[in-house]
């Protein structure tokens, strides 16, 4: 009895192991479906911090062109001087999804990030950066000719 | 098959700057095709990790909203020429790709 104790043991501890080593991106990441799926901005930036204040911050700069003609590529750069900083998230508030992106900074990093993302219309990009684990964000307007999520 | 992946570095006073080009068709699942005229299905990359030297050093969780073929540029401090890096997308359809190169 306790050998095939030993054996269900076992075989379920395998289990747990492969499983393990087929999802390493998943659990390192940990996507966040309720705020990906999100289509309010308020309802989304609260599902990916809950319980967390956002406040304002001047130690973040969002560069990225006022008024762009093509929406499905937008090139945004985010830099921030602010102390340990573990991550920056970017925010299209007028997007069919608001959450658009989000990078987590391991120690050693600098606070910078460049991608390109889609933009439906004329919005507010909202980027928020988390430093020594509070949320800080700023925001810019940009005017779009023509949109970027068909 | 060709990677997907084209990816650079370039390290100035100890600080390594991170390029990288991903070919990926990014569907945001709202693009109507115009020979069938039907929704092309939602297809993006939702997960992107790099490591130094086996170790994590960014990771992203991307919506369908970052553009088609993505580019991501990031910058650490710490790695010496020559260390590995290594990027590695995963996206919805559970399709994957992962490149390694040497910091230089």
């Amino acid at each position: 009895m306790l050998r095939r104790d030993t054996l269900k043991y076992l075989a379920s501890g395998s289990i747990v192991l492969v499983s393990g080593l087929l999802k390493p991106l998943t659990a390192l990441a940990r996507w966040n479906d309720a705020a990906f799926s999100a289509v309010d901005f308020d309802e989304a930036i609260t599902a990916y911090f809950p319980g967390k204040e956002i406040k304002e911050s001047e130690q973040i700069t969002i560069g990225v062109h006022a008024i762009v003609e093509n929406g499905a590529v937008v090139p945004i750069k985010v830099k921030t001087d602010l102390p340990n900083i573990e991550s920056i998230t970017i925010f299209v508030d007028k997007n069919p999804n608001p959450l658009i992106a989000n990078f987590d900074l391991f120690p050693g990093c600098v606070g910078f990030i460049s991608t390109r993302i889609k933009i439906q219309q004329a919005s507010n990009i909202i980027v928020t950066v988390k430093s020594n684990g509070k949320i800080f964000s700023t925001h810019t307007f940009i005017e779009v000719h023509e949109g970027g999520c068909g | 098959m060709a990677s997907t992946i084209r990816l650079k570095t370039r390290t100035n006073d100890g600080v390594t700057t991170v390029r990288a080009i991903i070919r990926h068709p990014m569907e945001t699942g709202f693009r109507i095709d115009s020979e069938t005229s039907e929704l092309v299905p939602a297809h993006y990359i939702n997960e992107v990790i790099v490591k130094h030297n086996g170790n994590v050093v960014m990771s992203c969780d991307w919506s369908r909203a970052v553009s088609k073929n993505p580019y991501l540029s990031f910058m650490f401090k710490g790695a010496d020429t020559g260390d590995k890096l290594e990027l590695t997308w995963h996206d919805n359809k559970n399709n994957t790709d992962s490149i390694e190169t040497l910091i230089e």
